[in-house]
């Protein structure tokens, strides 16, 4: 009975010996990891990154490739076994032409099988935009046959291999615009808490006045004044800039809200004593003692971006086709008739949830774990 | 606190001087102006227009002046409360934007009320409930509402009342009423119209709300004059509303001015899906056939609410918290 209770005083010692020693990313990351549903949430944008890195090989089929013949076919399942064994499959469709309302319906045709493979060829991409390649995570044995795993669009075009697509940039514009904000935030809010006096009100009247702008009108105003030719790169580039325009103040409050506590702290009076420039004050004394902070805070900064790109670009005022985002796909579910005609269009729209869900969830976990020293 | 109002609404005009410039460079920035357009349009229709017509009209509306002439000549209209001419219809848009206006407000407001009907009372419920099921499930609908897009809720109620229930959850009023004179039953019929859109704008801000409330009671609710309260023998739901309650409504009151503006902006998205009578289609409409005056005297209203709103939500957090310094 006492052995173990020294024994569980001495494990106990142990963890509080470890947490002694521990730098405060590692407490940060130990609390992180308590909190399961952002462990998981941080797993699914992981995956999700993935696709970003390389969304052709997740495809299926060349996104833009069109066929006015197969359009509207409602999403095909994949089976994964047939007669016992591993050998993947999704059910043939049959098309047939309604003679009252001229529309194609398509149905299942249950005796012929369409067999896949994972990790077979497919179209030719360049991986990471350098090496050739042509494999695929799923492709029909037989290449001529095409699969539409989240079903086609009007155009016919295969709505799982645009979603992968479409990953990539709503995912990308997420995270670019919230580095520009972050950028900005840190480096005028820093500038406006370590400087202060006209500088810092000068500062401090243009968040006012960026704050107290209508957003989305202002957003839509200056998206719609987006010259016509531009190329879709251009575009992304000014969407992302719009979007992180606003986006900068709220954190370039709270970076110069910090400043101004911690510039009265000993220990910057020490670093200042021991002779340190003032970059180096701010760069390696004062921003890691909030870097979790800023890292949480922009987590959750990045779920509100990728809302509004979505939302600009659903109204057709923010990526242009022929860029895919998940507004953009978004776009093709505007009328409700053809939504009748053909659900799965608002797919899109599910990953989005998931997506910003997921970043809120971490967001939360990390804003919880970032000051690992309270309880 | 008489002059911290009197500052502040002093500043007001300023502040809509600098807006009124943002947006004028604004609209302006598009290629060609509101003539190019509008010969484009009267091409499209089949008729045509003289050269000399167009320098005529050119002159006549000032864009042959250099481009600060032509905000002054801009700004100097407003002031009179002349927006100018709508070029895609013909009409003024003081009109255009008035007669939207009353419904967009009447939209958002609702969406207000349904949003603090909801959020407070099921905020209360989640805090003096922690980790009950409800209040499970609550956060669970919770984080859903807040991650998905408006529009997307939208879409899908419209969707389902469509395909499942054969509604169609589109404009505000009945046919019978679209174009009625005002009565008792086309409010009524408004009314009818007006609480679906208004719940799904609704959605996301109750959301929010609802995990602030319960954040905000919770804190409140641990500290020592709640025990004390408890301790006098008072009745466990007299202690929660009378007194942490009230303390937790604080910081909520005050972000009011701001809630609302950020609804006007939000319901643009909304109505443009649901094809709703809104000035935010009419902004969007104008952007797009770049029908620029009326754009910006929308861009101007809107600005206008949002710095009202952020003024009443500043004087509103000074009045509800004497402990809040106004000079500084």
């Amino acid at each position: 009975m006492a052995g173990t209770q020294t024994s569980a005083a001495a494990v106990g010692a142990g963890v509080e010996d470890r947490i002694a020693v521990a730098s405060n990313w590692t407490l940060v990351w130990w609390r992180f990891r308590r909190h399961h549903l952002a462990m998981f949430s941080a797993a699914v944008l992981i995956f999700l990154y993935l696709i970003v890195i390389c969304p052709d090989f997740f495809s299926v089929q060349d996104p833009e490739r069109t066929d006015a013949r197969q359009a509207f076919i409602p999403v095909q399942s994949l089976h994964l076994f047939d007669d016992g064994g591993l050998a993947p499959w999704v059910p043939a469709i049959a098309g047939k032409r309604n003679t009252v309302t001229l529309r194609m319906e398509w149905t299942k045709d249950p005796q012929r099988r369409v067999p896949v493979r994972f990790f077979a060829r497919g179209f030719e991409y360049r991986l990471l935009g350098l090496f050739p390649a042509s494999i695929h995570i799923l492709a029909p044995v037989d290449p001529a046959q095409r699969i539409f795993l989240l079903g086609s669009d009007r155009l016919g075009r295969d709505q799982w291999s645009r979603i992968m697509y479409a990953t990539r940039t709503s995912m990308t514009v997420g995270l670019v615009a919230v580095t520009l904000s972050v950028i900005l935030g840190v480096v005028l809010g820093g500038i406006s808490g370590y400087v202060g006096g006209k500088t810092d009100q000068v500062i401090q009247r243009l968040i006012e006045l960026l704050q107290s702008v209508a957003t989305i009108p202002i957003w839509l105003a200056l998206s719609a004044a987006l010259p016509r030719d531009w190329t879709p790169i251009q575009v992304f580039f000014a969407i992302t800039v719009i979007l992180s325009l606003v986006g900068w103040t709220t954190l370039g409050r709270e970076v110069r809200g910090r400043f101004l506590a911690l510039r009265e702290e000993d220990f910057v009076l020490a670093a200042r004593l021991a002779g340190c420039s003032r970059m180096r004050i701010i760069l390696r004394h004062m921003v890691p003692t909030f870097l979790s902070h800023i890292i949480a805070t922009s987590s959750l900064a990045i779920p509100v971006m990728i809302i509004n790109e979505t939302s600009l670009s659903f109204l057709g005022l923010g990526i242009r086709p022929p860029a895919i985002s998940w507004g953009v796909l978004l776009q093709e579910a505007q009328n409700i008739q053809t939504l009748a005609l053909a659900p799965w269009l608002l797919i899109p729209g599910g990953l989005v949830i998931v997506a910003v869900l997921a970043f809120n969830l971490v967001g939360d976990g990390l804003r919880d774990a970032s000051d690992p020293y309270s309880h | 606190m008489t002059r911290y109002i009197v500052q502040r609404l002093l500043l007001l005009p300023a502040l809509m001087l600098v807006y009124s410039f943002v947006i004028f460079v604004i609209i302006q920035a598009p290629p060609g102006d509101f003539l190019t357009s509008y010969v484009a349009t009267l091409a499209s229709s089949g008729s045509s227009i003289s050269p000399e017509q167009i320098q005529a009209l050119r002159h006549e509306y000032g864009l042959d002046q250099p481009f600060f002439v032509q905000y002054l000549l801009w700004l100097q209209n407003i002031l009179s409360g002349n927006l100018g001419l709508s070029l895609e219809y013909q009409r003024p848009n003081a009109d255009l934007i008035g007669e939207q206006l009353a419904l967009t407000m009447a939209l958002a407001l609702m969406s207000f009320v349904i949003t603090w009907a909801i959020a407070i009372p099921a905020g209360i419920y989640s805090a003096t409930h922690q980790r009950s099921v409800i209040d499970h499930i609550l956060t669970v609908i919770n984080y859903i509402g807040v991650a998905t897009p408006n529009f997307m809720l939208a879409l899908i109620l419209m969707w389902l009342a469509f395909a499942y229930f054969d509604v169609s959850l589109t404009g505000l009023f009945s046919p019978d009423y679209a174009d009625a004179p005002w009565s008792l039953a086309r409010v009524s019929d408004l009314l009818k119209h007006l609480w679906l859109p208004a719940l799904v704008l609704a959605i996301a801000g109750t959301a929010r709300l609802t995990r602030i409330m319960r954040a905000n009671l919770l804190d409140e609710l641990n500290k020592p004059y709640v025990t004390t309260a408890r301790a006098k023998g008072m009745a466990e739901w007299r202690v929660v509303l009378r007194y942490p309650v009230r303390l937790a409504f604080n910081p909520l009151v005050s972000t009011i001015g701001w809630y609302l503006p950020a609804l006007f902006s939000g319901s643009l998205i909304v109505a443009t899906v649901m094809n709703l009578p809104n000035i935010g289609p009419l902004l969007l409409r104008s952007l797009i056939n770049q029908d620029m005056y009326l754009a910006g005297g929308i861009l101007l209203i809107y600005s206008f609410l949002t710095i009202v709103g952020t003024l009443l939500s500043d004087i509103l957090l000074a009045a509800l918290d004497p402990r809040i310094k106004m000079e500084s």
